[in-house]
């Protein structure tokens, strides 16, 4: 029985761990064409990997949309939240229900949708319905990891804050804003890595000449089939490991996912 | 009499269509510490929340220092109010926690300082003042509430069941302490409790609400001697008392001749455990325990008046468990309550 758990635990871990360390090895690959084993171990496409032009522009548009989508999101989403944990808002069952379906519906309907209803009828340009379609898909997120925050957060400082002088404004900014920084914090971090890998709402809504990093490594692993896909990979495996270890180090961020 | 410097005016409060409390008037003068007291759910909290400002009134008026506050926003009437949970801010050391109200009036630094100091040194707190509220015990934390309020000096200061959290002693140690804080102040204090005693060994003036309404207002001595209602007389330990209806004592089974004359218009009598006497009177019970006390021994009765509490001392004759006997209601130690 203890065999047959840990057996399990190994298979499991490497079904989990192991694409990554093979996508590691065939990076490192001193041949020309994407295969395992490796042909040679050596950095040189790694180093080309920052070489190429599409993948910088792609980058910096991901790493902006991230940053940017999150951002809006989150302004937009922090309110929301607040309305539903503290108010009694009519229909807030409903509200919640909505919120969670950019969850549950596969982002090749969102992508999809917003392409044929929005971006083609409005004549939207690319980047903009990016913007748009990726801070639709964050705003749940945002909504829901603040709302776990403030739910863990007595309402009762507020009217604290009140009663010494503070407006409501003042309240909300001075007492509840740095108690629930740490969950705002977590839902950034969320925030960015999900749109960071975002590829089906993505995928609908570029252009020529605007990708994603995600969209832009698909479209060149089209016409190219060199290591440098898996250097990529792995280097952006390694940034979003980075970003997760150090958030769990300072936030504790599983509380909230 | 001068104006009173708290008024409540028909002041009525509901939650959507429950009405918490309804009709309301009560005031009290500059400087008095005055009790509410009243079982769980007759709308004290809701009553302090109303006059700080937290909750708009469904009508009535609330008065304060001359000035009508009933529309004034919470942060612009200069009432204080000690929460029940306490509500410290928990990303605040206790020093900011008491200093935050100061900081929003934009107090001058120096005078921020002295004042801060000053509140934790009333509340013994002085060698706290780096600790994050996580890092104290309820009555330490109780007490940064307290200091927090006290540092704004409050015209009006409202606590709510501020010591129900505390171990004995340190309830009896806040007590003395507030009391004091009063006196050394002059801050005008509302008081909300559910403890009697508590009421009693703090107020000037108790008032005694009941399901939302007011039952009654007087003096300690007031309120314990000379109840006014059956709510009232119950609520302060009388155990034995009755409705009167057609000059008779209503019982468990129906009307009991009380053995004299009621007074014309009085609508129950309350008797003390200690002023019923047993081994004569007209009244017929059975012992159903009894239980020793030290000074004296509890006997608890079944009679056709219901359920029946006496405490005699020690020394008298000992009725067993089980046995018949007969006891007294009587008329010299009867509480006459003009409302049922
Ligand atoms: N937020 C609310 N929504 C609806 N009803 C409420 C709300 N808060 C209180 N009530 C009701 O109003 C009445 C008075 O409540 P309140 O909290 O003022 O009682 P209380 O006297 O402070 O009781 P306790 O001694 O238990 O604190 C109760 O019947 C309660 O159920
Ligand atoms: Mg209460």
């Amino acid at each position: 029985m203890r065999h047959a758990g840990r057996a399990l635990l190994v298979v499991v871990m490497l079904f989990l761990v192991g694409p990554f360390i093979l996508i590691c090895l065939t990076g490192l690959s001193g041949g020309e064409t994407l295969a395992f084993p490796p042909d040679g171990l050596s950095l040189r496409w790694v180093i080309r990997v920052f070489e190429i032009e599409s993948f910088r522009d792609s980058f910096a548009l991901s790493l902006t949309l991230g940053i940017g989508a999150t951002l809006i999101a989150l302004i937009l989403g922090i309110p929301a939240a607040y309305a539903l944990v503290r108010y009694d808002v009519p229909g807030a069952d409903a509200i919640r229900n909505l919120l969670t379906a950019p969850i549950i519906v596969p982002g090749i309907i969102v992508g999809l949708a917003l392409l044929r209803h929005l971006v083609i009828p409005s004549g939207l340009g690319v980047t903009l319905a990016l913007f748009l379609g990726h801070t639709a898909l964050l705003i749940p997120y945002a909504v829901r990891v603040t709302a776990a925050s403030l739910q863990n957060l007595r309402a009762d400082i507020e009217d604290a804050a009140i009663l010494l002088g503070a407006s409501r404004i003042g309240a909300f900014v001075r007492v509840t804003l740095p108690n629930i920084k740490n969950g705002i914090m977590a839902a950034f971090i969320i925030g960015f890595i999900t749109s960071f890998n975002e590829v089906p709402v993505s995928l609908f809504l570029t252009g020529p000449g605007v990708a994603t990093l995600p969209v832009d490594m698909l479209l060149y692993m089209e016409y190219n089939y060199d290591p440098s896909i898996a250097a990529l990979s792995g280097l952006l495996a390694l940034m979003s490991l980075g970003v997760v270890l150090t958030a769990e180090r300072l936030l504790g961020l599983s509380r909230y996912v | 009499m001068s104006d009173p410097f708290l008024e409540l005016d028909a002041l009525t409060l509901t939650y959507g269509d429950t009405i918490a409390v309804e009709a309301l008037d009560f005031h009290m003068a500059a400087g008095e510490l005055v009790a509410l007291l009243g079982p769980s759910g007759c709308g004290k909290t809701t009553t302090m929340r109303a006059i700080a400002g937290l909750m708009r009134p469904a009508a009535g008026h609330i008065r304060l220092d001359g000035r009508d506050i009933t529309r004034v926003a919470p942060n612009r009437r200069g009432v204080g109010l000690v929460f029940q949970s306490y509500a410290l801010f928990p990303h605040l050391s206790v020093y900011e926690n008491v200093a935050f109200g100061l900081r929003i009036a934009r107090i001058r630094a120096e005078e921020l300082e002295r004042r801060t100091h000053a509140a934790l040194g009333a509340v013994g707190l002085t060698d706290f003042a780096g600790r994050a509220p996580a890092e104290l015990s309820g009555g330490q934390q109780q007490r940064v509430a307290l200091a927090r309020s006290i540092v704004m000096e409050p015209k009006l200061l409202l606590l709510d069941e501020p010591l129900s959290n505390l171990d004995a002693r340190l309830r009896l140690e806040m007590r003395t302490e507030l009391a004091r804080l009063q006196r050394e102040f002059g801050i005008a204090m509302l008081y909300v409790t559910h403890d009697q005693a508590e009421a009693l060994a703090l107020a000037d003036r108790i008032i005694v609400m009941n399901d939302g309404k007011v039952e009654q207002v007087g003096t300690p001595e007031d309120i314990y001697d000379r109840p006014t209602s059956v709510f009232v007389a119950d609520f302060v330990g009388f155990e034995n008392t009755f409705r009167v209806e057609r000059g008779a004592l209503s019982g468990a089974n129906g009307p009991v001749d009380a053995g004299f004359a009621v007074t014309e218009g009085a609508r129950g009598l309350a008797w003390r455990p200690q002023d019923v006497t047993l081994g004569q009177g007209p009244h017929r019970g059975r012992i159903e325990g009894a239980s020793y006390l030290g000074q004296s021994v509890e006997y608890l009765m079944s009679s056709p008046l219901g359920p029946i509490k006496a405490e005699r001392p020690a020394h008298e004759k000992r009725h067993a468990t089980g046995t018949e006997v007969t006891f007294d209601l009587p008329q010299a130690r009867a509480v006459e309550l003009a409302r049922g």
